[in-house]
C-alpha cells in the first residue's frame, strides 16, 4: 500500500493530522444525526407508549396508542387510500414512464432533448406548487382538466373532483401522475440507453419479434433500475401527504370530504400537531416504517426471484 | 363533433393510411403524434398558469387560456392579482409583503444548498480517500439510517426542537438538513474515481488534506455538486411539512406555507395565489436550466452503472 509507506515518511505531527481528518470530516454528519436521527429515533420508541398534549404534558398509556390507531376508522380510510395511490403509482405510472422512455429512447432524433424536458418539467414544481395548481384545474365548468376532457370526450365540464368522496383519489393520482411521470422516465430512459446494442442486433439476426426482444433482453438488462424504481415509488407514495393536503385545502380543510383525500401521514400531522398528540404521531411513524418495510423486502423478493428466473 | 376531436380522428386515420405503405413511416409518425400529445399535455398547466397570472377574476371564468384578440384590454388582461398579491398584509409583526416571503425563501434554500455541499462532499471525501477503523460498519449505518422514513422522525424531532428552543427559528430547518447521509454517499461516489495519485501528489507537496479537498477534489467533483445544489435548493424551496410546523411568526414563512394560506384567504380571487405560485416557480427554473445537465447525470449516477 503506498499510502501506508508514505505515511511512514511522514513527520509524526502530521502522520497523526492526517489519521484524525476523516474523523473531523465525518464529524458534523455524526453530530447531526445523533441529534436529528438517533435521539429522535429512540424518542420515538419511547413517545408511542405515551400520551402528550403539546411537547411538555405526557402520561404513560402502554399500547394504547398503537390499539387505538389501528381500531380507528380514519386509519383505516388512510391506509386505505394511500394504499390505492401507491398501487396506481407501481400499476398505471412506472407502466406510463417505461413506455415513455421506450418511445423517446431513440437514435438520431433532434427533438428528444425537447421532449425530455416538457415531460420532466412537472418535477421541477414541489407538491405544494402542483397541489395548488391541480386544485383549480379540477375546477367544475372553468378548469383546465374539466374544460380538455368535455373536448375530448363531450363528458367532465360540470364533473365535481375535489368535491366528491369517489373522485378525490382519482384526482389526486392524476395530478401525481403529471407530477412524477417524468422524474421515473429519466431513470428508465438511462436504463434503456445502457441496453448493449449488439445483444438486440444479435436477437434480430436470430429472428427474434419486437415482443420477444423487449421481454427476453431489454426487460433482463433493465431490471435492476426497475427494481429500485419500483421500491422508491413504493416507499414516496406512502408517504404522500402535501400534493393532497395544498390540493383539497378548500375540500374538507386538506383532506377530502369524509376524509377521503385522507392519507396515513395526514392521518399522522392531524394527531400529532392539529391535536398535539405527538405520543400517536410516533406510533403512526412506526407503525409506516413497519409497512413500507414489509412491502419493500416483499417488492425485492419478487423483482429478485423474476430476474433470477430469466 | 368538436374541431379537437374531428383532428384526433385525423391524425389516427393518417397512421392507418400510412401504416400500409411503410411501417417505419407509419411508427416515426406516430411516435411523433404520440410524444407531442403527451408533451403538450405536460406543458399545458405551465402555459395556463401564465395566463391565468394575468387574468381578471371574470376573464377566468370565460376564457381557458387568453381571451381572442378583439377581448384583450385591461379589463381582461392586466397586474391585478400582482397587485393584490404583493400589497402589505398588516401582521402582529407589523406590514409583511410577498417580497419577505419571497427573500425568506431564498435565504433558508441557498443557506441550506450551501451548508449541505459543504458537509456532504467534506465527509463524501473523508469516506472515499480516507482509511479508518470501522469505516465499513459506518457506513453500513449510514445506509441503514437512510430507510428509515423521515415521517417517523416527525413527532420526536418536534419535541427535540421545542426542546433546545428552536421553535419559530431558521435553526430549525437548518440545522437538521444541514448534512445527510444522502448527499455524503453522492459526493463519496463521485470521488472515488479521483486516482489516488494525485491525492498522494499533493501530500507529499504538503497539502493540507482541508486544501487537497478544496482545491483538488471538489473542482474534479464539480458536475456532482452541480447535481446536489439543484436537488438540495429545489428540496428547501418546496419544504412543506417542516416549516409548516416549526415556524409560527407571519413574517418568516415561507413561499409554499404562505401558499397554502392564501388558497383559504383568496378562495374567490384564485388568480391572486395562481400569480404567487408563478413567481415561486421562477427561482427553482432559472437554477435548473443552468445546472440541467449535471442534474440529469447526478439523478440516475446512483442507480444505473456506467
Amino acid at each position: 500500500m503506498s499510502e501506508s509507506s508514505i505515511a511512514k515518511r511522514a513527520p509524526i505531527g502530521w502522520r497523526l493530522r492526517s489519521r484524525s481528518t476523516p474523523y473531523v470530516f465525518l464529524f458534523p454528519y455524526v453530530a447531526i444525526n445523533l441529534v436529528f436521527f438517533l435521539l429522535p429515533l429512540i424518542y420515538a420508541t419511547v413517545l408511542a407508549f405515551y400520551q402528550t398534549n403539546g411537547p411538555a404534558r405526557r402520561a404513560y398509556v402502554g399500547w394504547s396508542n398503537f390499539t387505538f390507531v389501528l381500531k380507528d376508522a380514519d386509519f383505516h380510510k388512510a391506509l386505505w387510500n394511500t394504499t390505492i395511490f401507491a398501487i396506481f403509482s407501481i400499476g398505471l405510472q412506472l407502466p406510463l414512464s417505461l413506455g415513455l422512455a421506450m418511445l423517446l429512447n431513440a437514435k438520431n432524433d433532434r427533438f428528444k432533448g425537447i421532449f425530455r424536458l416538457a415531460i420532466f418539467a412537472p418535477n421541477l414544481v414541489g407538491q405544494v406548487f402542483v397541489g395548488v395548481i391541480f386544485s383549480v384545474l379540477f375546477t367544475p365548468r372553468y378548469g383546465l382538466f374539466n374544460r380538455g376532457l368535455q373536448a375530448l370526450t363531450g363528458w367532465g365540464l360540470e364533473q365535481q373532483w375535489l368535491g366528491d368522496s369517489k373522485l378525490v383519489m382519482p384526482a389526486i393520482i392524476i395530478a401525481a401522475m403529471w407530477m412524477y411521470v417524468g422524474f421515473n422516465m429519466i431513470y428508465f430512459l438511462a436504463a434503456l440507453q445502457n441496453v448493449d446494442q449488439n445483444l438486440i442486433e444479435a436477437a434480430k439476426i436470430d429472428g427474434a419479434g419486437p415482443g420477444n426482444i423487449f421481454l427476453n433482453v431489454i426487460v433482463p438488462a433493465i431490471a435492476p433500475v426497475a427494481t429500485f424504481v419500483v421500491v422508491t415509488s413504493t416507499i414516496g407514495s406512502y408517504q404522500l401527504f402535501e400534493l393532497p393536503y395544498n390540493m383539497l385545502k378548500n375540500n374538507g380543510g386538506g383532506y377530502g370530504p369524509s376524509n377521503s383525500g385522507l392519507t396515513i401521514v395526514g392521518y399522522l400531522y392531524q394527531n400529532a400537531f392539529t391535536n398535539g398528540d405527538l405520543g400517536t404521531g410516533a406510533a403512526v411513524g412506526w407503525l409506516l416504517t413497519f409497512i413500507i418495510l414489509i412491502i419493500s423486502l416483499v417488492q425485492i423478493r419478487i423483482v429478485g426471484s423474476v430476474g433470477s428466473e430469466i | 363533433m368538436n374541431s379537437l376531436q374531428i383532428f384526433v380522428l385525423v391524425l389516427a386515420a393518417l397512421f392507418i393510411l400510412l401504416l400500409p405503405f411503410s411501417r417505419t413511416i407509419a411508427f416515426k409518425y406516430g411516435r411523433f403524434v404520440l410524444l407531442l400529445f403527451v408533451g403538450t399535455v405536460m406543458l399545458m398547466p405551465f402555459v395556463w398558469l401564465i395566463c391565468s397570472a394575468f387574468k381578471s377574476t371574470d376573464a377566468m371564468s370565460q376564457y381557458s387560456f387568453l381571451p381572442p384578440v378583439s377581448k384583450i384590454s385591461s379589463e381582461t388582461i392586466n397586474l391585478g392579482n400582482f397587485h393584490t398579491l404583493l400589497a402589505p398584509e398588516s401582521t402582529v409583526q407589523g406590514p409583511v409583503t410577498f417580497w419577505r416571503y419571497l427573500t425568506n425563501s431564498l435565504f433558508l434554500a441557498s443557506t441550506l444548498t450551501i451548508v449541505s455541499l459543504f458537509f456532504s462532499s467534506l465527509g463524501g471525501y473523508a469516506l472515499a480517500k480516507h482509511r479508518f477503523a470501522g469505516r465499513n460498519l459506518f457506513m453500513i449505518y449510514m445506509l441503514a439510517s437512510m430507510t428509515i422514513p423521515g415521517v417517523v422522525l416527525l413527532a420526536p424531532n418536534f419535541a427535540v426542537i421545542w426542546r433546545l428552543g428552536w421553535m419559530d427559528t431558521y435553526k430549525a430547518l437548518i440545522v437538521p438538513g444541514a448534512v445527510g447521509a444522502f448527499g455524503i454517499f453522492l459526493f463519496r461516489q463521485a470521488m472515488l474515481s479521483v486516482p489516488n495519485e494525485l491525492i498522494e501528489a499533493a501530500r507529499i507537496d504538503g497539502c493540507s488534506e482541508f486544501r487537497i479537498y478544496l482545491q483538488l477534489i471538489m473542482p474534479l467533483v464539480r458536475p456532482m455538486s452541480g447535481a446536489f445544489c439543484l436537488i438540495s435548493f429545489m428540496g428547501a424551496w418546496n419544504a412543506f411539512l417542516a416549516p409548516n410546523i416549526f415556524l409560527q411568526s407571519q413574517s418568516k414563512l415561507t413561499l409554499p406555507v404562505v401558499l397554502n394560506q392564501y388558497m383559504g384567504t383568496y378562495v374567490q380571487h384564485y388568480g391572486v395565489f395562481l400569480a404567487g405560485t408563478l413567481l415561486a416557480m421562477i427561482p427553482p427554473a432559472i437554477l435548473f436550466f443552468s445546472l440541467q445537465k449535471e442534474f440529469i447525470s447526478g439523478l440516475t449516477s446512483g442507480a444505473v452503472k456506467q
